[in-house]
């Protein structure tokens, strides 16, 4: 088995001084995805990615469209510079693409010449190669929107030939736009920002806050899935799961319970702001949604913030949750994220919590909490865990124990 | 290592040692196809024939009424399913606190066009015979109604809903009586021939067997549709080739069984009453599991303004594993049917623990768990307040 595919870049072509370090990043990073399934060639081809793999066609496919910064991908037939080679080669693809969906009654023939040298052009290439088509299937129409079947040819080192189109995420590769923390709860919405903000090309550092015996070992489970999730896309991540059952407890017990969420949230803050030097992480990601729920007004995001010095980016702030959902759903994260273990933001939510607080009142509800210490004891005993998408063979199956 | 304390025997139990030497001489020595003509197929075929004999001796059959099957789930839906596919009766008799693998299969025929009786339970989680005499009618095809509940440890009067049924019979009724004794198997007596039950489910696993092993006890003369189509194993009521592994450490755990029956259920009673006595200290506690006629194995109690599910974690920090009353959905505690059912409120349901006991809780255990309920119940109601 082997395939070869063309990856279409979107916003990289449009750096400047800058874009080798992208291309050769996105490079890299294609190479790792799908380095365990076969030999693999990854290499720059005229504005395009080519990668040819041992591996076969749906496997590969289901890894590239998950890479950072590819903007489509085709799963393509490459052969000779010449119009014999292109035509039947293009023939033949079409009478599979019939065979597989004998609905197919018109096509176009698209041809993007990158190569000058070619000596036809682009609507010469398109016309000789849709005529010998159409002698071939004459119940084909030839037919320039919407086409039922599009046979792309690009002409560059050799002649790429395509029927189908799959996008992938868009954004730029990983590892080009510094580190950051992404709070991940458990739920629908902090899967999302963290997917966007590393789409953007930041690499994620996952951070959970586990309160045993408040929430069950399940609920880790849980998060450890959705950044398995996340690592397909982003490649291997270093989840952190920071102890919080304590503070929790403290707040519980200290803190008036119309504040605690918010307090509980500023706790958060302090941890994320002493684990970022650290990890060398520039920035905190949440999934909050304005209005979303009383610690999402803008009146308790600016006392949450008050909390550190690190900008706190909140790619979800202006969406719906249906928009999160849909994401959620797209991403793939949404089938995990409803499980139902609860995570620590739903257990010990008052009744009627505070939507319009002022930092003066929860400075001082906060008084009876020594944070500092909290904040120490809490990451001396959170553990690092090195989380790397799919697994070959589920780890449980080999433990001895 | 910490000390561990299982305690959630009425979920599963440890397999014994004799258990897991009987699977794995069954997968080495003896992994021949029962059905086949050679040597290795007689070996396996006596594994399984030891096992239906020790099976069949813990219920007082004869080993011919032993159907294997993959557990509990399966011997229940054989039973319902297996009785509704050959009955010309249109009617079910069941009650509100059956396990779900009875509830579920009764249920869906009630969707395929049985009429299905579900009767009440008192608050002691009891089903009035009465209530089941009342309920049969001339069409009723079954009657299903479980040993012991696995959430509360009531033990159901089977022998007087048999005596009830036989009556019933005896002026023309043709009503099957299917008993789920999962629960029940080794922690009561169980005698389906002299109280009149046609049909009873067993599994493995609640009594240091493996999982994915059970039988139906199918009294000769009950006919039952099979699930499965393929060969003539187990009579033809369940065809596929036999889980000789499964079913040599079926065979296993049934012997133990039989090992001083008398004295270990009456141990586990003790504990258990030991247990009860020292919860009730706590405040506000209500105890589901009757004081009269319960299991010895089963303690189930709610203590209000904890949730169930916070207590069990709090308990498994100090090496105690329990379970709750309730499962949680999406953000949403669904309190169990049983304790709905048996008269409690949503918030005393989804406060409940169970503890579950076995043959070989200790005292030393019992009493490590007693302070450890305690203490935890007060720690975490300190939090909430």
């Amino acid at each position: 088995m082997s395939a070869t595919f063309l990856l279409r870049y979107g916003e990289i072509a449009l750096k400047g001084q800058n874009q080798r370090y992208f291309l050769d990043t996105l490079v890299r990073n294609v190479e790792r995805a799908v380095a365990d399934l076969g030999r693999a060639e990854v290499r720059l081809a005229f504005g395009r990615v080519l990668v040819r793999t041992d591996a076969g066609a749906d496997p590969a496919a289901e890894r590239l469209r998950k890479v950072f910064g590819v903007v489509s991908l085709s799963h393509v037939r490459d052969v000779d510079l010449n119009l014999g080679a292109i035509t039947t080669a293009a023939i033949e693809m079409a009478e599979e693409a019939i065979e597989s969906r004998p609905d197919i009654a018109s096509f176009k023939v698209d041809t993007r010449r990158a190569d000058k040298r070619f000596p036809l052009t682009s609507m010469e290439t398109s016309s000789q190669v849709g005529g010998a088509i159409h002698t071939r299937f004459p119940h084909l129409r030839a037919k320039m929107r919407k086409p039922d079947l599009l046979a792309r040819i690009e002409i560059r080192d050799r002649a790429y030939l395509s029927t189908e189109s799959i996008p992938g995420p868009g954004g730029l590769p990983s590892g080009t736009g510094g580190r950051a923390l992404a709070l991940i709860s458990g739920g629908i919405d902090s899967p999302v920002a963290a997917w966007l903000t590393a789409r953007r090309g930041a690499v994620i550092t996952p951070v959970h806050f586990h309160s045993f015996p408040f929430t069950s070992e399940r609920s880790k489970e849980k998060v450890m899935d959705l950044c398995r999730v996340l690592a397909d896309y982003a490649g291997p991540l270093e989840l952190w799961v920071i102890y919080f059952t304590d503070i929790q407890r403290m707040i519980q017990l200290r803190v008036p319970d119309a504040l605690r969420v918010l307090v509980m949230r500023r706790m958060m803050m302090r941890i994320c702001d002493r684990l970022a030097p650290r990890v060398g992480a520039l920035a905190i990601i949440t999934g909050e949604s304005l209005g979303q729920v009383a610690s999402q007004t803008l009146e308790s995001v600016s006392v949450i913030n008050a909390a550190t010095a690190l900008p706190v980016l909140r790619p979800l702030i202006g969406a719906d949750k249906t928009e999160i959902v849909a994401r959620a759903e797209a991403i793939g994260t949404y089938e995990i994220s409803i499980r139902p273990y609860e995570d620590c933001c739903s257990l010990f939510v008052p009744a009627h919590p505070r939507t319009l607080p002022t930092l003066d009142e929860v400075q001082r509800a906060e008084q009876g909490l020594d944070a500092v210490a909290l904040v120490d004891e809490s990451l001396a005993r959170s553990e690092c865990i090195r989380i790397s998408g799919r697994e070959a063979v589920p780890s449980a199956m080999n433990s001895s124990a | 290592m910490k000390r561990e304390i299982y305690l959630d025997n009425a979920a599963t139990t440890k397999p014994h040692p004799a258990v897991v030497e009987a699977i794995t001489r069954a997968l080495t020595a003896n992994f021949g196809n029962p059905s086949s003509l050679h040597r290795k197929g007689l070996d396996a075929e006596r594994v399984v024939r030891a096992a239906r004999e020790a099976v069949a001796l813990t219920l007082e059959v004869t080993p011919e009424e032993i159907v294997f099957t993959s557990g509990g789930t399966e011997s229940n839906t054989l039973a319902i399913r297996g009785v509704a596919g050959v009955t010309k009766g249109r009617h079910i008799v069941t009650d509100k606190i059956e396990h779900s693998s009875v509830l579920t299969p009764i249920r869906r025929l009630a969707g395929e066009g049985f009429e299905v009786t579900e009767l009440p339970v008192d608050a002691a989680g009891r089903v009035s015979p009465e209530q089941v005499g009342n309920a049969l009618r001339p069409d009723t095809a079954l009657v299903s109604v479980m040993a012991i509940n696995n959430e509360i440890g009531t033990i159901q009067p089977i022998e007087e809903i048999g005596r009830t049924i036989k009556r019933h019979r005896a002026a023309g009724g043709a009503a099957v009586f299917h008993v789920d004794a999962v629960q029940a198997w080794g922690k009561i007596p169980l005698r389906p021939r002299a109280w009149g039950v046609d049909l009873m489910s067993v599994s493995a696993h609640k009594v240091h067997g493996p999982k994915g092993s059970g039988a139906l006890c199918v009294r000769k003369g009950v006919r039952l549709a099979p699930l499965l189509g393929g060969g003539d194993q187990e009579q033809g009521i369940r065809p596929g080739t036999e889980n000789v592994p499964g079913i040599a450490g079926l065979g296993a755990a049934a012997q133990l069984i039989g090992r001083d029956f008398d004295e270990a259920i009456r141990r586990m009673a003790e504990l258990r009453d030991r247990l009860r006595t020292a919860l009730a200290v706590v405040p506000d506690v209500r105890i589901n599991t009757p004081a009269q006629g319960a299991a010895p194995h089963i303690l189930n109690a709610s203590f209000p303004g904890v949730r169930g599910e916070t207590l069990l974690h709090r308990l498994e920090m100090d090496g105690i594993y329990t379970s709750t009353g309730s499962a949680c959905h999406s953000h949403r505690v669904e309190p169990s049917h049983v304790l709905l059912a048996i008269g409690l409120n949503p918030d005393l349901a989804t406060s409940s623990l169970r503890l579950g006991l076995s043959r070989f809780t200790t005292e030393d255990e019992i009493e490590i768990v007693e302070a450890a309920v305690i203490s935890a119940v007060a720690e975490l109601r300190a939090l909430v307040r």
